[in-house]
């Protein structure tokens, strides 16, 4: 069983530690532009009040369905609203949604699998509610519990949350139960290391990286699920101006104007697209399966 | 060992040769000028520690090398006359299995594990012959029985998982020479093998090139293999040649230091002069210590498996008791019952008095610091985000001692193992194995403990390293008085360190005493079948020389 | 072979029962009178009592539970709030469309994510891995509906290659099934393209790096028998696994899909209940996808045993 190793003499004592930092979001061309999207994005929504030419929820019978001019640098919608304000102002819930869905289910995903990887017979119980809830469709399980309790921004984050709940928790479990086969954290035992030691000082370290990117991709698909209730209509109430909203609002009207739709449409799949590239180019850097196998190659 | 006349045809006859790490003029060179001739029926043992270069030569030679990381950039390769260097893939993929074949160190990993073993050889045969079913079949078959499979029509259908590492082994043979291929080479075939498993590998690969007249390219990093193997011996060392001659001049006479270190390194299989029997109080000690693990099946048949049974042991202040066996002896199991990081389903573990192997969590922590282990993997035994000094610390401060404290401790704990003091703030990955392997020693240490459980502490390292472990914790135990528990499976490495050992079978222990008597004078005839599979136990390395027949254990006088 | 079939089957009942329990939870313990949610503001008190009677909700909520299982157990998924239908009936009656979209899609999308994943991990690092690699982040970001909508006005409506919306019965023709089908399947496929081609290249990542693969090779096999016979082979478990689990994934698609291109299907059918709050077609719709979604696990954990010699029984 010899394992690969250099001579002692040849690991110089002084090299430096390499942690991750954030260079990673330039280390390739389309990642710093997915960086720049996404940036541009963020300030976009969060300046919306101070640059939107109109307000986004002013009705305007007069002005229905008018097509792209000065005025209304995209045209209006049925109602006579500014689309170019709506769709500026449409950032901020898909943003709030995102990161809100990300946060949630990781605190409470890290909570359940930390605890999970450790009691065998909390485990089984929660384990199975968590088989249970992967079970059910995301969207489904969305609509049914925004259906119930009325759509408002509270109620669309929790239900979108749910669904990603479990995915997170089955993660972290993962990685506590294979971290704790490692000899380092039998190690810690036999030092006498108490058990919540062992947990926050050698176990919660490595699901870190792994949380970061599932983070990415929750905020990524809770974007996407926020956007695809709206467009159901089981959403938060159409006046509110959501990029899934005014593609719903859109749809009936998409043979005689598919801007409604394509602006809107692009300005989502723009920002979820960047968070996914984002999120990848995180993984890559991270996970350090991978970057072993770019050094094979 | 027979020498092969010179006049045998020379089937490999590497020149020159320089793989470099990426293409380019100025990438690294992994290899750097290597020169080799193998000739038929001659076996060329490549020696030489990790990083020596010797599995990069041989994936060289087969063209298997990873397109594009390593490029031979210089020199020749010629198989039987034909260059390989500039040969095309198609050309390459004619050559492998009917000239050229190799084995791998893994026979559990270098089986495909989803296609059964006789279909895996019959490839060979479907791409390079155009023999039809029946007659690949019979060929297949005769081939395992020339590799002494058993019951050869059950084993053709089975699946990797279902045979013995050795079966395996013998099925990448069998799959290797099934059409008599010029060369064969073998990269470790038989490191990941026990001893006595290995014993039969060796002679099977030596009787077979008897019979096939096979050129052997022998690659490994074990010098008891090279003297049952070699006809011819090349060291090397960081990619270059450091000698080559023939094995007795190499062994007797090596010209280079590196090689002399080298032989140095090897423990002797002749026991040390025994200490004289201590009176030191007994430290640790087991009675009647047994786990067994239960597997619940569904329908409640619940299958039993006695990992450990019935060991009884006694260790003083001061000694060092080995514990020996194969793989699946139990050996393991019962240093991890010992340091309670399994619980033990029977018998007693009695650490300096205090009966310790039903204690909860709780009540055990007081005495966890008197008993510490090291592992055997340097490099997932230390917590990669944790610095060296926060992991030796970790101990003392748990119990109770200012952070401060403790950390000037791990500091002169360092000195001690050998690494220098600023090596505390540093983290697990910027050390050696070696180094890494004195780091998990100095965090053992940092408790005081009476004993220290070392589980295949220096298996995973290079000859040369551990002999300096090994020697670290010799100076270790005279300087602090701490009895050593060393688990492993290399009776060299026992016989240099131990004072008593329990040799281990299937969980049970079959003999126990002085290593001195254990090791020149087995009672049992599994001790002696595993002092006979020692390989090179003919020589003593260190001494360049063979060892005088009166100090080689008495295999022959069976002691019923 | 026998008591792992039956292990698998028995490990499926609590993931349903957990599913049931949660359906039945969220109706019960959403704040508020259960009967005047489903009923919307403007209720009279008989259309409230008519709709607590046809769910039992004046009885204790453990009597509520254990008759209400015992109706599922008996194949009776309830009422229609709104038309008074049997749920049963009104699913079948829509089933087709559904049905036809989400196998078409399956098949399509196996057919063309397999080899693009074997093909990148095979080449990895290339152009081509990137090109896949791309297609996949792409097919996981841009909603389908956004697809949907892409495809109608570049095939529908600028090239009047195909109809728009729509759907027609096999029982019509082929012809005028297959037509409207083409559209709607490839937007669905985009995304499960992207996760089965993905899945397939790191699998095939893996596997290529294993030691039989050097062995393969070292037999002097040619690279495609050495990828097809050897790494495809033994990357076949995750790949199928993530079909399986990306079942839910295809499911949430379905209605979307369904909306966009106006297809009868259940996807319509769940999306017009919620609007009505027709409660017992939501929690049918739940318990049918989520015990789809079971038994095609259960399918594949079987399919394991046949892929995976050392998967014991």
């Amino acid at each position: 069983m010899a394992i690969e190793t250099l001579p002692e003499s040849s690991i110089p004592l002084t090299s430096s530690s390499t942690r991750p930092g954030l260079g990673f979001l330039t280390a390739s061309p389309i990642i710093a532009i997915a960086t720049i999207c996404l940036a541009a994005i963020v300030l976009v929504s969060i300046l919306a009040p101070w640059i939107s030419p109109h307000d986004p929820m002013l009705l305007a019978p007069a002005q229905r369905l008018k097509p792209a001019s000065e005025q209304f640098l995209l045209g209006t919608d049925a109602y006579g609203r500014d689309v170019l304000s709506r769709i500026l102002y449409g950032g901020r819930i898909s943003l709030l949604i995102g990161l809100g869905a990300a946060v949630i289910s990781i605190v409470i995903g890290l909570a359940i699998g930390l605890v999970s990887g450790f009691f065998k017979w909390i485990d089984a119980i929660m384990m199975r509610i968590m088989d249970g809830l992967m079970a059910i469709p995301s969207i489904l399980l969305a609509i049914a519990v925004v259906s119930l309790s009325g759509a408002t921004l509270t109620t669309v984050l929790i239900a979108i949350t749910i669904p990603e709940i479990p995915r997170v928790a089955r993660l972290v479990r993962s990685v506590v139960l294979s971290a704790r086969e490692e000899p380092y954290v039998e190690a810690a035992i036999s030092v006498g290391s108490s058990l919540p030691k062992i947990m926050w000082r050698h176990l919660m370290p490595n699901t870190i990286a792994p949380l970061i990117v599932q983070g990415t991709y929750v905020c990524a698909s809770a974007i996407l699920t926020e956007a695809i209730l709206s467009f159901l209509g089981a959403g938060i109430s159409p006046e509110v101006p959501t990029w899934g909203n005014i593609m719903a609002e859109g749809r009936a009207y998409f043979q005689i104007k598919p801007s409604l739709i394509f602006w809107p449409g692009l300005m989502l799949s723009i920002a979820i697209l960047s968070v996914n590239l984002i999120g990848d180019a995180a993984r890559d850097a991270l996970d350090p399966r991978m970057k072993q196998r770019e050094g094979r190659k | 060992m027979s020498t092969v006349p010179s006049s045998r045809p020379v089937a490999l006859d590497i020149r020159d040769l320089v793989v470099r790490l990426g293409k380019g003029p100025t990438a690294d060179k992994i290899i750097d000028g290597v020169s080799l001739q193998v000739r038929e029926g001659e076996t060329l043992c490549v020696v030489g520690e990790s990083g020596s270069g010797k599995s990069v030569t041989s994936l060289t030679v087969m063209g298997l090398l990873q397109k594009g990381a390593l490029v031979p950039s210089a020199g020749s390769v010629r198989l039987v006359g034909e260059e390989l260097l500039i040969a095309s893939d198609k050309r390459l993929r004619q050559l492998r299995a009917t000239t050229m074949a190799m084995i791998f160190q893994e026979p559990m990993t270098a089986l495909n594990p989803v296609v059964p073993v006789g279909r895996q050889i019959d490839e060979v045969l479907r791409v390079h012959t155009g023999l039809d079913a029946k007659a690949r079949q019979q060929r297949i078959l005769a081939m395992m029985e020339q590799v002494r499979l058993p019951d050869v029509k059950r084993i053709f259908k089975s699946y990797p998982h279902q045979l013995s590492g050795g079966q395996r082994q013998r099925i990448m043979i069998a799959m290797a020479l099934v059409l008599e291929p010029k060369l064969l080479i073998a990269d470790e075939p038989t490191t990941a093998l026990d001893v006595t498993t290995q014993k039969q590998i060796l002679s099977l690969i030596r009787e077979l090139q008897k019979d096939h007249g096979t050129a052997v390219l022998f690659i490994t990093h074990d010098m008891g293999v090279v003297a049952e193997i070699a006809d011819r011996v090349m060291v090397m060392r960081q990619g270059r040649i450091v000698e080559t001659g023939a094995l007795d001049d190499i062994l007797r006479a090596p010209k280079m230091e590196y090689t002399r270190n080298l032989l140095a390194s090897v423990p002797s299989l002749v026991p040390r002069t025994p200490r004289p029997a201590s009176s030191e109080p007994v430290v640790l000690e087991t009675s009647g210590l047994g786990k067994i693990y239960r597997e619940r099946s569904f329908f409640g048949t619940a299958r039993e498996v006695a990992a450990a049974q019935d060991v009884t042991l006694t260790l003083r202040k001061g000694r060092t008791l080995g514990i020996v066996g194969e793989s699946g002896s139990g050996k393991s199991t019962v240093a991890r019952c010992i340091v309670r990081l399994i619980d033990p389903t029977s018998g007693e573990v009695r650490l300096r008095g205090s009966e310790i192997s039903t204690l909860s969590r709780q009540l055990l922590r007081p005495h966890r610091k008197h008993i510490q282990i090291v592992f055997q993997d340097p490099y997932r035994s230390l917590n990669p985000r944790v610095t060296v000094g926060e992991t030796i610390a970790e101990g003392p401060i748990n119990y109770g001692v200012p952070r401060a404290e403790a950390l000037k401790r791990a500091g002169e704990l360092l000195e001690l193992v050998d690494l220098p003091a600023d090596a505390i703030s540093r983290y697990p990955h910027q050390f050696s194995g070696g180094q890494r392997q004195r780091i998990a020693i100095a965090r053992a240490l940092a408790l005081d403990p009476d004993v220290l459980v070392a589980d295949e502490a220096v298996s995973a390292l290079d000859v040369s390293v551990q002999a300096q472990v090994l020697e670290l914790l010799d100076e270790i135990q005279t300087r602090l008085g701490i009895a050593l528990l060393f688990i492993t499976h290399d009776l060299r490495v026992a016989a240099q360190i131990c004072d008593e050992v329990v040799v281990m079978q299937h969980g049970r222990v079959v003999e126990q005493g002085p290593a001195g008597e254990i090791l020149t004078h087995p009672q049992q005839a599994y001790t002696r079948q595993l002092l006979e599979a020692a390989p090179g136990r003919g020589w003593d390395f260190a001494n360049f020389q063979p060892v005088a027949p009166e100090l080689q254990a008495s295999a022959a006088s069976p002691a019923e | 072979m026998f008591g792992y079939l039956v292990r698998r089957v028995l490990a499926a009942v609590p993931v349903m029962g957990v599913v049931a329990l949660f359906v039945f939870l969220l109706l019960r313990l959403t704040p508020g009178d259960p009967a005047a949610i489903l009923a919307g503001d403007n209720a009279t008190p008989e259309r409230l009592e008519r709709i607590r009677t046809s769910l039992g909700l004046n009885e204790p909520l453990y009597v509520q539970f254990f008759t209400w299982i015992d109706r599922l157990l008996h194949g009776d998924l309830g009422v229609s709030l709104i038309s008074n239908v049997p749920v049963m009936k009104m699913i079948s009656s829509r089933i087709e469309p559904t049905i036809s979209i989400a196998l078409s899609t399956i098949v399509l999308s196996i057919l063309i994510a397999v080899p693009l994943g074997v093909i990148a991990a095979w080449k990895r690092g290339t152009w081509i891995d990137r090109f896949v690699m791309g297609l996949s982040v792409i097919g996981f970001s841009v909603p389908v509906f956004v697809i949907g909508y892409v495809l109608i006005q570049v095939f529908a409506i600028d090239l009047h290659w195909l109809p728009v919306q729509g759907f027609r019965s096999l029982s019509k023709g082929f012809g005028p099934f297959l037509e409207r089908l083409v559209l709607p399947t490839l937007a669905l496929s985009f995304i499960y393209v992207a996760l089965i081609a993905r899945m397939t290249r790191a699998a095939m990542l893996d596997v290529l790096d294993e030691d039989y693969v050097r062995t393969a090779r070292a037999k002097g096999i040619t690279e495609s028998g050495v990828l097809l016979r050897h790494a495809l082979r033994n990357a076949a478990v995750p790949v199928i696994t993530v079909i399986g689990t990306g079942f839910a994934l295809l499911i949430s698609g379905v209605v979307v899909t369904e909306s966009v291109f106006n297809l009868p299907g259940i996807g319509r059918l769940t999306v017009d209940a919620v609007l009505a709050r027709d409660y017992p077609v939501i929690q049918a719709m739940i318990l049918l996808t989520s015990g789809i979604y079971v038994a095609i696990n259960l399918l594949i954990d079987l399919a394991y045993t046949l892929l995976d010699p050392r998967i014991r029984y």
